[in-house]
């Protein structure tokens, strides 16, 4: 396991200059592509991470905060990203990321464990499911072995439901002995659950290699890893991340500023460590809801309705922003406060996953978020 | 489950070495309630009382002006100098902070009352702070010690006013400089001025977590409206408070930034009464029949599964509105309530209390102040830094996945070691009275140390599930 890592540490920075410029376009199996889905919890202001720097309700909103987009690199049109998304900007000069803005679940009031219980569970309303949406895509996947799993020390709701999927995090506990392993085998020999959960830990530990040291904390670390559980023939298909820290309620330039940046870094270490198989990724990163347009009295945001999303890989056809714009003048904003959703989470989700693995658009949308009569984004990916 | 073993487990923190098995279970439960000291075992010496907590406040206050004003001098290194003052503060923090934790798990472990130490982890979490907020991890063990833990016996008007406005949630849920639009600071300055105005922060989650409940009937103005109640709340010992009117606990009443005015909620309308308006507020809302039913709802689930049983939730509710809130009363009601006494295990076993439940049993070992803070946040619950002002979640979802089991068994290892023991076997037969399954019995016969047992027993089933 050792000599694997360190293998691919000195391969990884040659597989990524072969990467630029020209999409690799070999023919593939199915079940070659990968998927990430990073979910940002605690309500990720999509007006920062692209700013419409174009539209007159920005300028006048969040005169304040102007100065951060001085600089920042245009996405064209009226949109700007967040200077610390650096890498992120790279990928989406290069065709490689795209934005979806004004989107929104069909949630729409405001409390974060609601809205996070409904986009994870799928459901129509908070609570009525106990399944995630991440898991039932699981059962439309066109391989059979589909190897899925949550970088989490328990799963995340998106995650749980009848597909086996399994969860792994890096430890620094010292590890446990060779001899009790093997005997806590025989413990829940009478008790399936334990067992199971038993059986797929030390499955995930052999896979995952020595990874002692490492830290969630790390943000480069985090691609790093997440990158190491999918890059072989048996790694994982499916990868969620949790990234908590978005509730930004007073001092949200400085705090978005470390959280986007922290974010670039693992995508940014995935990217490098990845190499060529970027060629047939996706990640999808989303958030609960969004925040209010206005800053409030202590120099953070407040609990809003839409926000912006990022689709980004070899394989997503990216340099754009997917939005039907809806305005920050006062009478274009929700309930007279927030961005207005015009686009849905739901629909960005199932288009990013059907598009990438090949399903159909509104099979995808009923498993995964079933009652809605919606249907998928089309031409999210190349 | 027996009933014994149900009072040591479910209902307390596990089995003490050296101590006798209850005889009555329920009465043992019942007289806790009596006999719990708030100040007990290395509490009782120190010093939790406003002054220290205000000096507390002050000293992160003066740290972060001084960092200020180092940066306005224009030296040449500056930068470093700052880089230097925050490593050395945040080292002089997690001092506190570390010790803080030492304490609160070792009061646990050593404590008569187990039971009412259960309730006493319950209520900080229902009132949780985090310190995901960098400036109170000097205070999340004070605002536990100081404003949880005195208050659990009594009613839960006291409890929440104490919670609810203590310098410690004042920051997490950035009140303290929570301004009224139409305060006298906002008309005096003329115009809007940046990092001033109201922050609906706290306002929300009183309603939504620690009172009504999501779905307890509130809307978005009422939101608005209690902010604005709260606006003047704040803290003693910062910079902007200096004129505000001390409050109990550390916090103050800033009247200057206080939004004027009477409020309505909940169809109630409350006249201004400076500080004394969002205190009649919060007393209403404490036995607003939806808090008695969140509450009763957690309660039932925290005793008797993720699922609570529906006619445990209705019997902890009349309780809790036939006593106006008397916490007590409520207790009472979940002792006598048959669902909380079933024989199967309905809960998991959190990280903290599996940790204190390792410790009670195994007695003499030697465990270091910053090891038990880090062996907790390995295990995934690192102390008083939960991820949202929601708290942990009480669900067996959150804590058992592959991982998680993985590591307790890391850590059983590595707590066993610290431990002396002379026989693991009779410890298994006190710590699960006539509850101890055939399959652990055998694992633990056939370990060849101590130590290894000790570790098995830690991971059996019956240890991880109450």
């Amino acid at each position: 396991m050792m000599s694997r890592r360190t293998i691919l540490g000195a391969g990884a920075g040659l597989a990524a200059l072969s990467m630029s410029g020209a999409r690799i376009t070999a023919a593939t199996a199915a079940t070659d592509k990968r998927l990430m889905v990073i979910i940002l919890r605690g309500a990720a202001d999509g007006l920062s991470i692209a700013a419409p720097t174009g539209d007159p309700g920005f300028a006048r909103a969040r005169a304040a905060w102007s100065d951060s987009y001085a600089s920042a690199p245009s996405l064209g049109g009226m949109f700007s990203l967040h200077p610390a998304l650096k890498r992120v900007g790279e990928f989406y000069a290069q065709g490689d990321a795209l934005v979806a803005h004004a989107i929104a679940t069909n949630y729409r009031e405001r409390s974060h464990f609601d809205a996070q219980n409904l986009l994870e569970s799928g459901g129509l309303k908070a609570y009525e499911r106990r399944d995630g949406f991440l898991n039932r895509a699981l059962g439309l996947m066109p391989a059979q072995d589909f190897p899925a799993l949550a970088i989490a020390p328990t799963l995340p709701l998106a995650m749980r439901g009848d597909n086996p999927v399994t969860s792994y995090a890096p430890t620094k506990l010292p590890d446990a002995s060779g001899e009790l392993v093997d005997r806590v085998r025989g413990l829940y020999s009478h008790d399936p659950q334990l067992e199971q959960m038993w059986d797929s830990a030390i499955k995930t530990r052999g896979l995952a290699g020595d990874s002692a040291g490492e830290n969630l904390r790390g943000a480069v670390e985090l691609g790093n890893l997440a990158a190491r559980l999918m890059d072989n023939s048996e790694g994982a298909r499916l990868v969620m991340v949790d990234l908590p820290g978005w509730d930004s309620h007073a001092g949200q330039e400085l705090q978005l500023k470390k959280t986007l940046a922290n974010l670039d870094a693992t995508l940014g270490a995935f990217h490098d460590a990845i190499g060529p198989m970027w060629a047939n990724t996706v990640v999808a990163v989303v958030t609960e809801f969004g925040r209010t347009v206005a800053i409030n009295g202590t120099k953070g945001t407040d609990h809003g309705t839409a926000s912006a999303g990022l689709l980004l890989g070899g394989a997503v056809n990216g340099g754009r922003v997917v939005s039907d714009w809806p305005g920050l003048a006062p009478s274009q904003l929700y309930e007279g406060r927030d961005l207005m959703p015009t686009g849905s989470v739901e629909a960005f989700l199932t288009g990013a996953l059907s598009g990438h693995f090949g399903l159909d658009p509104v099979r995808t949308f009923d498993t995964m978020f079933p009652g809605r009569n919606q249907r998928a984004m089309e031409g999210l990916i190349a | 489950m027996t009933p014994t073993s149900i009072a040591l487990n479910r209902f307390g923190l596990g089995y003490r070495q050296g101590d006798e098995l209850p005889r009555d279970p329920k009465a043992w439960l019942r007289g806790q309630i009596a006999a719990y000291n708030p100040w007990s075992g290395e509490l009782a010496q120190e010093d939790y009382a406003a002054e220290q907590l205000t000096s507390l406040v002050s000293n992160v206050d003066e740290f972060r002006s001084r960092r200020r004003n180092i940066g306005k001098t224009g030296a040449a290194d500056a930068g470093k100098q700052q880089v230097e003052m925050s490593r050395e503060g945040r080292r002089e923090v997690k001092t506190i902070y570390t010790a803080d934790v030492a304490v609160r798990t070792r009061v646990a472990v050593e404590s008569d009352t187990p039971f009412m130490e259960r309730l006493v982890h319950f209520w900080s979490n229902h009132f949780a702070v985090s310190t995901g907020k960098k400036r109170i991890t000097n205070l999340v063990g004070i605002y536990e010690f100081g404003a949880i833990r005195p208050n659990i016996t009594g009613n839960f008007r006291d409890l929440l006013r104490a919670a609810s406005l203590h310098p410690a949630m004042l920051f997490y849920l950035d009140q303290f400089s929570s301004t009224g639009p139409a305060s006298a600071a906002m008309t005096r300055s003329g115009a809007q001025q940046g990092g001033r105005g109201l922050n609906e922060n706290l306002g929300r989650e009183i309603l939504e977590l620690h009172t009504l409940g999501v779905n307890g009937g509130y809307s978005q103005a009422d939101v608005l409206e209690l902010a604005k109640a709260l606006t003047g709340w704040t803290v003693q010992g910062i910079q902007q408070a200096a004129r505000a009117a001390p409050q109990h606990n550390g916090s103050a009443f800033f009247s200057a930034i206080h939004e004027p005015g009477t409020r309505t909620i909940a169809g109630r309308s409350y006249r201004e009464d400076g500080a004394g308006q969002a205190l009649a507020i919060l007393d209403d809302l404490a036995l607003h029949p939806s808090t008695a039913r969140h509450l009763a709802t957690k309660l039932a689930r925290h005793f008797a599964g993720d699922v609570p049983p529906p006619a445990m939730v209705a019997r902890l509710e009349q309780a809790y509105n036939d006593s106006g809130g008397d916490l007590p009363t409520v207790y009472r009601a979940i002792i006598d309530s048959p669902e909380a006494w079933a024989p199967e295990p309905v809960k998991v076993r959190q990280p903290f209390e599996w940790v204190v439940g390792m410790l009670r049993a195994a007695g003499d070992q030697v465990v270091k102040d910053w090891w038990l803070a880090r062996i907790l946040s390995e295990l995934g619950q690192e102390t008083w830094a939960p991820t949202s002002p929601a708290g942990w979640d009480d669900r067996a979802d959150s804590w058992m996945g592959p991982d998680a089991l993985f590591r307790r068994v890391e850590a059983a290892e590595a707590i066993a070691e610290k431990t002396r023991l002379s026989d693991v076997r009779e410890l298994a037969d006190a710590m699960f009275p006539g509850a101890l399954s055939s399959t652990t019995q055998a694992s633990i016969d056939a370990a060849e140390s101590n130590q290894m047992a000790l570790a098995l027993l830690m991971v059996s089933p019956e240890m991880l599930r109450r």
